[in-house]
């Protein structure tokens, strides 16, 4: 089975890739852009019957920095 | 006294920092990072480099390595710990400074001197320096960009545990232009520039010596 995390800086933290990314969307004349928001998706592939809570765990320890960082799961 | 210098797969500047040590009389030794007994070493230095390959984050997976109980307890105990560069973001992950780094304002990798103020003594990387001192340090690094949930922030204010900041221009966006910090006992501190390239003359400053003075200094008061 497959799991898909998605891993976001805590809103209100410096994110210096959005910024740059949005100020370069503005230049192009999009001026509807109010932030841009970096992060990153990480895809597990997992034993069968392995619980959202193992997935968790993995988030806790090690795939996202809770000091800094958010995550979001889903059954992929 | 035996410093220890531990080796991550991708650490690049442990030599440099065994370099200055030896200069300044101290007893550096090289520490593969699976050793997992650091028994004997009165102060620990985790220098420079992509431990890991930076991979996931910086410090993410070197945290994990099993040298890091051994720094963990050497912490606990009041021994001296000092992280350079990507030393720093491995004990911010590890949880032993607070806060986390993050990529440069400017997206740009950093590699040039730059200035810093000393703006706390409460720490064995400061303790022989005086509040106000200039240093010019080499900076090398492209996630040097200190951040940290604002009440962190506060408490390490407020408790002068920010012990160098940026002076001038602040080069990497850090909060509050913060290049350095330190625990609340002040035994365990991290930088993002390098002292060890500011140590002798021809390196084109000396700048670095005093803060690897200091944390040479601690290892003859820190606890059995």
């Amino acid at each position: 089975m497959r799991y898909r995390v998605f891993i976001t800086r805590k809103e209100g933290l410096a994110d210096p890739e959005g910024a740059t990314t949005g100020a370069a969307l503005r230049d192009l004349g999009f001026d509807e852009i109010h932030g841009v928001h970096f992060g990153r998706i990480i895809t597990l592939d997992v034993a069968d019957g392995t619980s959202w809570g193992q997935i968790e765990e993995m988030c806790r320890k090690l795939l996202a920095n809770p000091v800094i960082e958010e995550y979001t799961i889903e059954e992929a | 006294m035996r410093v220890a210098v531990v080796v991550f797969p991708g650490t690049n500047c442990e030599h440099d920092v065994v370099h200055a040590l030896s200069l300044l009389g101290a007893d550096p030794e090289l520490v593969w990072h699976r050793d997992e007994d650091l028994a004997d070493a009165a102060g620990v230095i985790l220098p420079g480099g992509f431990a890991h390959g930076d991979y996931l984050r910086t410090g993410a997976i070197a945290r994990f390595s099993p040298v890091m109980q051994a720094v963990e307890d050497m912490a606990a105990k009041g021994r001296s710990v000092l992280g350079i560069c990507n030393g720093f973001q491995i004990l911010c992950e590890a949880g032993l400074l607070p806060g986390a780094m993050v990529a440069n304002r400017d997206l740009s990798f950093i590699c040039r001197p730059v200035d810093l103020e000393v703006t706390s003594t409460k720490s064995i990387l400061t303790a022989t320096a005086t509040v106000g001192d200039l240093l010019h340090i080499p900076l090398n690094s492209y996630e040097g960009n200190f951040i940290a949930p604002p009440a962190d922030v506060k408490a390490l204010e407020s408790d002068h545990r920010v012990v160098l900041r940026y002076h001038g221009e602040n080069p990497n966006g850090s909060t509050n232009a913060i290049a350095g910090i330190t625990n609340e006992r002040g035994n365990v501190a991290g930088l993002m520039p390098h002292p060890e390239r500011a140590t002798e003359p021809v390196l084109g400053s000396t700048d670095g010596r005093v803060l690897l003075e200091s944390f040479v200094a601690s290892l003859a008061s820190v606890p059995a």
